[in-house]
């Protein structure tokens, strides 16, 4: 009795439907690019957001999955890191320390990794607006296919409530900015052994559990039309108009799908 | 050498702090403008800041690890020589002709210089024959008048043909003076004319006892909002007396108890919302909003409480307040209170409200026409609670009376509307017949 709920949904219908700048024909690339180890990630990254801060490209949003790696934030704190760097290797897990915000987390197969690198100088200057509608993102797309997700107060991410096992985080966020560009972005469990997870408290929060999609559902999961329902929000919340990027890994069916969105 | 105060930096609507968590540059080194300076984080997010100006990072502030709210100076830059002989010496490069290889025409370009080119221009031109200059672009009379009050004409715009100064010109100036004698301290602009001893105003008088304080974000945004509601809302205010006789006395005879069993402060205020909640069932449109040309009904009831604090005003907002009982409103009521005078709301908890609730009256005020918070229609004031003479059933009798005023939106919502929904919410409290403890 001492809480009460906020209404996710209401309250993010406003925070979303207010992208102040009215933009015009504003378009954001999609990268799909499988599974690259983290540091090459980082350093698409790096060269993406110098080439957006020098306006010579438009926004991005870079699709991918890791190898498995324990990053850590800039705010990361060294307890909230289990095992040692060699416990790490002997599991196959490489440990770097990034410039993200957050502290501590897993990235690894099954996991959908997204990175904007977007300029929100152009969008909206305010990244607790930013970040809340990355959650929206990811909550919209997990209701397309039909699972309840929503906010925790105080407690960035986005979580699956479990009846009285109480919520568990399906997705963390973390980002970077430099001049309104940001980098980093979101990590969304679809089914990421969790098993790896023991070697971290993830971003910091020791009460409550982490969790992949494939625990709460048990049909058939569809990666591809997942991450068609996340570009597709991604534009609508944004503000931006999604077009498929030059060397993406594409299927003829993500290519359909991508069609009728954009 | 002037120095610049590097501030944390505004992140976002909701963020009130940061934690400086890198310094890029040591005191001592140098920084050019734009180059990045230092780190900050929010909650999840990570932000390199540039270096407003160019210079020497002359006294770190902030150390890492520490947090400061936002405005708050963490460093200084000291302006190098050529960085300030570059801002100052930009203005005349119309003059200075030859000698210099073509500077970058920085000034000109500058958005400060809103008078129309051509006076600054000259002035610098004419060099050291003010006098002249004044009498291509003035009247005698305007000169003589300009010559009594101690005016430079060189600062004042001139909007007459060719940029003639006419006599309207220079009393607006002097007016503008008046009322702004220390505008030259807060802008340090490098518009063109200030090198001219200025404010003669200032000092003759003696009246100029002011201090110019910088608004903060959240003072500019209150200033934004109120004035966006009175340019778009067509505000009405209607004023009920109400008999709380009734709900003072529960109040009195249950707040000891109440605050021992739940733990929670017994205040008036559930009792209002539960009230308006009541009367908006009964005409939702008071919990509706305007988009275009439609109208929105909000099914759910979201009720903004107005919160003061020491540094200004937020409106926390009670999710689902129709969902809620009296004790659970009090609970929240009670929780939204303590954490915006705390600092530690979340954004979602101050957006999204379709009603708002204010109480104006806690300094004895009779009531107040409050501003309706955009895109809601309506608003209500709570005014002081008083033991007044009252007439009933043709007797004087002493009641505990309290004036509620709507403000609401007459673009959407008519007087008989508005004024039933206050009737009933009259009615509900004056007949209050609640358990408090459900």
């Amino acid at each position: 009795m001492g809480s009460y709920t906020t209404s996710t949904e209401v309250h993010a219908l406003r925070v979303i439907s207010e992208p102040l700048s009215s933009l015009g024909d504003r378009t954001c690339k999609v990268y799909r690019m499988g599974r690259v180890p983290y540091g090459e990630a980082l350093k698409l990254q790096a060269d993406l957001a110098d080439r957006r801060k020098r306006n010579e490209i438009a926004d991005s949003l870079v699709l991918l999955e890791h190898p498995p790696v324990v990053t850590l934030g800039r705010n990361a704190r060294r307890e909230n890191l289990l095992s040692s760097a060699e416990q790490l290797e002997r599991d196959g897990i490489e440990l770097v320390e990034t410039n993200r915000g957050g502290d501590v987390t897993f990235h690894g197969p099954g996991q959908l990794v997204g990175y904007p690198i977007v300029d929100l100088g152009r969008i909206r200057k305010d990244v607790g607006w930013y970040l809340r509608t990355l959650e929206e993102v990811l909550i919209r797309s997990l209701q397309d296919i039909g699972l309840a997700a929503s906010r925790q107060s105080g407690m960035t991410g986005v979580w699956i409530e479990r009846g009285d096992a109480g919520p568990a985080k399906v997705a963390a966020l973390g980002v970077h900015l430099s001049r309104w560009v940001t980098s980093h972005g979101f990590a969304l469990n679809i089914d990421t052994d969790l098993r790896y997870y023991r070697h971290i408290v993830p971003c910091g929060i020791s009460a409550y559990p982490v969790t992949s999609l494939r625990e709460s559902l048990a049909g058939e999961l569809d990666r591809e039309a997942l991450e068609c329902s996340i570009v597709g929000h991604f534009g609508t919340l944004m503000g931006l108009s999604m077009t498929v990027g030059a060397g993406t890994q594409s299927t003829a069916k993500w290519l359909k799908t991508a069609a009728a969105i954009v | 050498m002037p120095t610049t105060d590097v501030l944390m930096p505004q992140m976002g609507e909701s963020i009130t702090e940061g934690t400086v968590t890198k310094w890029l540059k040591k005191a001592g080194d140098r920084v050019g403008k734009d180059e990045p300076l230092f780190e900050i984080s929010t909650d999840k997010v990570d932000a390199e800041i540039p270096s407003p100006v160019s210079g020497t990072l002359s006294t770190i502030l902030v150390k890492e690890g520490q947090t400061v709210a936002v405005q708050a100076i963490v460093a200084q830059i000291e302006a190098s020589a050529s960085d300030a002989a570059a801002a100052t010496a930009a203005p005349p490069p119309a003059a200075k002709a030859a000698a210099a290889p073509p500077a970058k025409p920085s000034a000109p370009a500058s958005p400060r210089a809103s008078s129309p080119a051509p006076q600054p221009v000259a002035a610098e031109a004419a060099g050291s024959s003010d006098e002249d200059d004044d009498k291509l672009r003035s009247s005698p009379l305007v000169r003589r008048l300009a010559k009594e009050n101690n005016v430079n004409l060189a600062e004042v715009d001139g909007t007459g043909p060719g940029g003639r100064i006419t006599k309207e010109d220079l009393l607006a100036h002097m007016e503008r003076m008046k009322s702004s004698p220390s505008r030259r301290a807060s802008a340090p602009a490098p518009a063109a004319p200030d090198t001219v001893p200025a404010a003669p105003a200032a000092s003759s008088a003696g009246r100029a006892r002011e201090e110019i304080v910088p608004m903060t974000p959240m003072r500019k945004k209150i200033a934004e909002r109120m004035v966006f509601s009175k340019h778009t809302a067509a505000h009405v205010s209607t004023v009920f007396a109400v008999d709380l006789t009734k709900v003072v006395a529960l109040s009195l005879k249950e707040r000891s108890r109440f605050e021992q069993q739940e733990g929670v402060k017994l205040t008036y205020t559930p009792f209002f919302i539960r009230a308006i909640i009541d009367g908006i069932k009964r005409f939702p449109v008071l919990n509706a909003s305007i988009s275009g040309e439609e109208i929105i009904y909000k099914k759910d009831i979201h009720m903004g409480i107005a919160v003061a604090l020491d540094w200004g005003l937020i409106v926390p907002v009670i999710a689902h307040a129709d969902e809620k009982s009296f004790l659970g409103l009090a609970r929240s009521i009670a929780d939204l209170g303590e954490r915006a005078r705390s600092k530690r709301l979340s954004v979602s908890e101050v957006e999204g409200g379709t009603f708002t609730l204010t109480n104006p009256g806690v300094y004895g005020g009779l009531f107040a026409t409050p501003i309706i918070n955009p895109p809601q229609v309506g608003i209500i004031g709570v005014g002081g609670v008083k033991k007044t003479p009252v007439v009933v059933d043709d007797a004087i009798a002493i009641r505990s009376i309290v004036h509620l005023t709507l403000s609401y939106d007459h673009r959407l919502i008519d007087g008989a509307v508005a004024d039933q929904f206050m009737a009933s919410v009259r009615q509900y409290l004056e007949g209050w017949d609640e358990d408090l403890y459900v």
